[in-house]
């Protein structure tokens, strides 16, 4: 590296190394300019995403905090308030899977409590290469059991989640972890510097030369040496968090707080500045009084380092001894480092010595954004173009009497479809004592102490459909997670958004990335729920290629009732079972061409926003009126695998007689959007009958649930505790 | 009446079983620190809740056993007061030395959080005098270290003094692996209970089952006839 | 006069070692046929500083053992102690 290119070390290019000069006046020092390598990359300024972010909804009655800090707050009456969060941690995982996962898991859930709220359940949302693969295998148990390590330890219930295999993940797999807290709403914290002279301090964990540069590493491709830069990874402890969380929260109860910040990605430099520029202020800092672990740390290395576990905080001068005091308590540091200054520079001294020295608004507010040129994939009119009926009719002719029941077996022991126990058993899903409705339901319930009230979450996404049509996919994804908490007995009230990508420079990805979030523009404004923050992640590309588009939605709903709390499992023999909405011959892009016969091609299923609305709505009000006794989305693997899994809950069975004029294969497997299988008693049939009448959804009364096996036309007939056996060890076997 | 609820750092089922027994019993409940000292004996029971105490670094519950509160437990049930460890208070006690025999890492090697059945084997203890010997209780477990072990000998005096007292239904119900399907133990008193699963977790309808309830509500029967008496 | 002392623990020989087996499974599966035992264990490395006598050290580092490092009724311990200039 010559002294002319000296910004790309930073993963800066020579425009925005001009910019920096140009705006400070002078050739930045490399401290300087690694602050601005990791303030101006992807991961902390969205430079390449900002432009097409802002179309967002991101307003509504109960959004008390949008977009813009660590995590978006609603409203859920009584004083109380929910704060949420989705954010990836695919990098880190793709090289040190256990770590990585866990700190992301730690990173989200201080997001969470640095905004005042106890967090109360976690969510997460995974993608891996096919497990026939060693390496993938690898990653997938190491995932999870990071996540596990961390969540179980820190006492957070890990309550929902989805895991997809496909080969496109495989050098690079997503995990995206989401966190929600509850809290009451004067407790609400920002991460504001505010008040010249008020401290600056740094409290938890001691700093040490881990992570360094982490968010310009999740700003790049991951290439075959990848692996070697392990030193970029950080390495969590929960024990220590669990801490850090006692501590925070009872500092923030005592109201000495003007501001709280994470020391996420970027560490102390992103905190410090971010922080000051939400405060219009500056702040002042000397790197020699920071806690650390390792001695000779350059000042460079203090800013930069991911040192996990640990704060910013700025209390109100004359209370830098209260905070010492909290923390103190629970064994842990607080050090006073600097002060909030008023002429919008952050200013950083090692032992009085000038360090750097660069104005808030550049580093921060003047980040350069870009509009990145996009263009559709060439591959998708071909892809578009494939038929399944036309395709199915071929299979036809070269071969009669086809198993379905050997398909329906099929789908439910691939890997996407199998039971996902194995996983979220690792998990502690309990702890706290607020989850009704567990893991393998459509959302998971959770219930909010001393009221009648709860929470239903959930997160969603099909990467398969994304990848075929971004823009159907992304709105299906904010559809089919509004129904999965329709389904719990939940309105839904609000998004956040993990938006996992390639490399934007590529117009192709950068044209998924356009037309996604157009699609979650356009479904969270007809379903009336705002994104309230969330977080993007390009560069999700490896020697393998480019993963599939995958915007995750994480959402949140409330039962005013929890009594309406219901999940998906048919209760009680006799009871009748009724399909709302409509089924089309929709096979495109569904979990049966690819297991079945192997193809990712066709159109996927159409977003009707009036039907999907009206099924939701009727969905709701018969629940609200106590008429329904499970409910569950008709989604991935379409209406012969959801019955199966409204069966597999209690081992009931269930008798299914259809008049359609679609093929078996589309009846079957077809995933046609704004369905839901709902069970009710006989006697309840007439006033639900009323309600349906009313409604535009349209409704089928479709079967009973009855003895011990799952008939659907003459076309399946399987025993429901034989094939659940299968389905339960499938992913087991796969990883042994 | 009043119970102690001990809080290591990194206990985190201390606020739940804080919630179920003064929530849902209504008894008074406070909770300690583990670094103050502490007169126990005003407490008509003292609880180690579950967890992950000082991270389960080295081995679960093996720091915590060292946390000046300890001192106090041991004193408390040497005089015969009533402590319950649930799941990371198990281990404590074990490490502590106040029940026999030692945890392992489960078989699977891998955290399991899921719901058990378990047999009531002695029901003639403070924790289980409401129980029928040979019931079947509904409750979760969730740890990672939960593979109770004991040597040959160690074992026969268990049986012989009746002091396993609850079992898992059977080897499938077995999370862990543990040693002649042991779920829970008590000293040779009978006044020291440790068990895996989480009675806190089951005690609330809401959440799917009310089983654990009764080991809470067995516990009251006898604490209230013992101040009749 | 400071001293290094490295302590490995292990579970005992006749206990059943969880994660010893899923260890051995794991390099069988690698190809690795021919592992006949495999134990996992904990190694802990710490200083003693200001002991003149190096017994002094050892009965220090037997207590520690003893009734914190390992736990005697599954595991067994041994140690090293070495001078440092």
């Amino acid at each position: 590296m010559t002294e002319e290119n000296v910004w790309e070390s930073e993963g800066l290019t020579a425009e925005e190394y001009e910019m920096i000069t140009a705006g400070l006046g002078r050739r930045p020092n490399r401290t300087e300019l690694g602050m601005f390598g990791v303030m101006w990359s992807e991961h902390c300024s969205y430079k390449n995403s900002l432009a097409v972010l802002r179309n967002f909804p991101t307003e509504g009655d109960r959004v008390l905090q949008g977009p813009g800090e660590n995590a978006g707050i609603i409203d859920i009456g009584d004083g109380q308030a929910v704060s949420f969060k989705i954010e990836s941690h695919n990098h880190p995982s793709a090289i040190e899977p256990y770590q990585g996962a866990a700190t992301g898991v730690g990173g989200i859930i201080r997001d969470i409590f640095t905004m005042g709220a106890r967090p109360i359940a976690l969510l997460d949302s995974l993608r891996f290469g096919e497990l026939a693969d060693e390496h993938v295998r690898y990653l997938f148990e190491e995932v999870v059991a990071g996540i596990a390590g961390y969540g179980n330890s820190i006492g957070v219930p890990t309550v929902a989640g989805e895991t997809f295999f496909s080969p496109s993940y495989r050098g690079n797999p997503l995990v995206n972890a989401m966190c929600v807290g509850l809290m009451d709403q004067q407790d609400i914290s920002t991460a504001t510097a505010r008040g010249i002279g008020n401290p600056v301090m740094v409290v938890g964990a001691a700093t040490g030369r881990d992570g360094i540069q982490g968010a310009s590493f999740a700003s790049d491709e991951l290439t075959e040496e990848s692996e070697e830069d392990r030193p970029a990874v950080q390495v969590g402890d929960p024990f220590m968090e669990k801490l850090l969380l006692e501590a925070s929260l009872e500092l923030i109860k005592t109201g000495a707080l003007v501001g709280i910040q994470d020391m996420g990605a970027a560490g102390l430099i992103s905190s410090s500045s971010e922080m000051a520029s939400r405060g219009n202020s500056g702040i002042e800092m000397d790197i020699d009084l920071v806690p650390k672990r390792e001695e000779g740390m350059t000042p460079y290395e203090v800013l930069l380092s991911e040192s996990q576990e640990r704060m910013l905080v700025v209390p109100r001068r004359g209370k830098e001894e209260l905070v010492k005091e909290i923390f103190k308590k629970w064994g842990l540091n607080a050090a006073v480092i600097g002060k909030v200054t008023a002429d919008g520079k952050i200013r950083v001294y090692n032992q009085e010595e000038p360090a750097a020295e660069v104005p808030v608004r550049l580093l921060v507010d003047d980040a350069p954004v870009y509009q990145r040129e996009g263009r559709r994939p060439g591959y998708l009119d071909e892809l578009q173009e494939f038929s399944s009926r036309d395709f199915l009719a071929e299979r036809k002719k070269n071969r009669s009497g086809t198993d379905y029941n050997q398909e329906l077996e099929k789908l439910l022991t691939s890997a996407n479809l199998a039971a996902k126990s194995s996983i979220y058993e690792q998990y502690d899903h309990m702890v706290q004592l607020n989850t009704v409705i567990l893991p393998g339901s459509d959302a998971a319930v959770l219930r909010i102490k001393g009221k009648n009230k709860g929470l239903a979450l959930t997160v969603d996404c099909n990467g398969r459909y994304c990848y075929l049509d971004p823009e159907g996919g992304a709105e299906i994804a904010v559809a089919e997670a509004a129904r999965n908490l329709v389904c719990s007995g939940a309105e839904p009230l609000a998004v956040t958004d993990g938006l996992n990508f390639g490399n934007p420079m590529n117009p192709e990805v950068f044209w998924q990335f356009e037309k996604a979030a157009a699609g979650i523009t356009r479904a969270c404004q007809q379903l009336n729920t705002p994104v309230t923050g969330g977080n993007v992640s390009f560069y999700n590309e490896s020697p393998v290629g480019a993963i599939y588009p995958t915007p995750i939605i994480g959402m949140v709903g409330l039962l005013e009732d929890l009594n309406q709390s219901t999940d998906q499992y048919f209760k009680d023999e006799g009871d009748l079972i009724v399909l709302l909405g409509e089924t089309g011959a929709e096979l495109g892009g569904s979990e049966y061409l690819k297991v079945v016969h192997d193809r990712v091609s066709g159109k996927i299923p159409e977003l009707d926003f009036a039907r999907e609305k009206a099924v939701q709505n009727l969905c709701l009000k018969a629940i609200k009126q106590g008429l329904v006794k499970s409910a569950h989305d008709c989604a991935e693997g379409g209406l012969a695998v959801a019955l199966f899994e409204s069966c597999s809950g209690n081992s009931r069975g269930a008798r299914v007689a259809f008049e359609t004029e679609l093929l078996p294969e589309e009846l079957l497997f077809s995933e046609s959007q704004s369905r839901i299988i709902i069970s009710l008693a006989e006697e309840n049939l007439a006033e639900f009958s009323e309600l349906a009448d009313e409604s535009q959804a349209g409704y089928q009364i479709i079967g009973r649930v009855q003895g011990r096996t799952l008939r659907i036309n003459s076309l399946i007939e399987v025993e429901i505790e034989e094939l659940k056996a299968k389905w339960q060890a499938a992913l087991p076997a796969m990883i042994n | 009446m009043k119970f102690a609820v001990i809080t290591f750092p990194g206990s985190n089922c201390d606020r739940d079983v804080c919630h179920v027994t003064g929530e849902v019993l209504q008894v008074t409940t406070e909770m300690l620190r583990h670094d103050v000292r502490q007169d126990l004996t005003d407490y008509d029971t003292v609880i180690l809740p579950g967890g992950f105490s000082y991270g389960d670094y080295l081995r679960s519950g093996a720091i915590a056993r060292f946390s000046p509160i300890m001192e106090d437990v041991i004193n408390y049930a040497e005089v015969g007061g009533p402590v319950l460890g649930i799941c990371n208070g198990f281990q404590i006690l074990l490490e502590a030395g106040l029940l026999p025999g030692a945890m392992k890492v489960n078989d699977s090697v891998k955290f399991v959080c899921r719901q058990v059945k378990i047999t009531v084997e002695n029901s003639e203890i403070a924790f289980t005098g409401s129980l029928t010997r040979g019931e079947t209780l509904q409750m979760p477990v969730a740890h990672q270290e939960g593979n109770y072990y004991i040597d040959p000998v160690g074992l026969e005096e268990l049986e012989a003094n009746n002091q396993v007292v609850f079992r898992y239904l059977n080897q499938k119900e077995n999370p862990n692996g543990s040693l002649a399907d042991i779920a829970g133990i008590c000293n040779q008193e009978k006044n020291v209970l440790g068990l895996m699963p989480h009675p806190e977790r089951a005690s609330e309808k809401i959440l799917g089952s009310e089983d654990g309830k009764k080991i809470f509500a067995s516990l009251l029967d006898y604490l209230s006839s013992r101040e009749e008496s | 006069m400071d001293w290094l002392v490295k302590v490995t623990i292990q579970l005992k020989e006749s206990i059943l070692d969880p994660q010893g087996q899923a260890v051995k499974t794991g390099l069988e599966a690698l190809g690795y046929k021919n592992v006949a035992d495999l134990q996992v264990g904990k190694y802990i490395e710490l200083t003693v500083s200001d002991q003149e006598k190096k017994q002094e050290v050892n009965t220090q580092v037997e207590e520690m053992c003893q009734r914190l490092l390992a736990n005697p009724v599954i595991e067994d311990y041994n140690y090293e102690i070495e001078e440092l200039a």
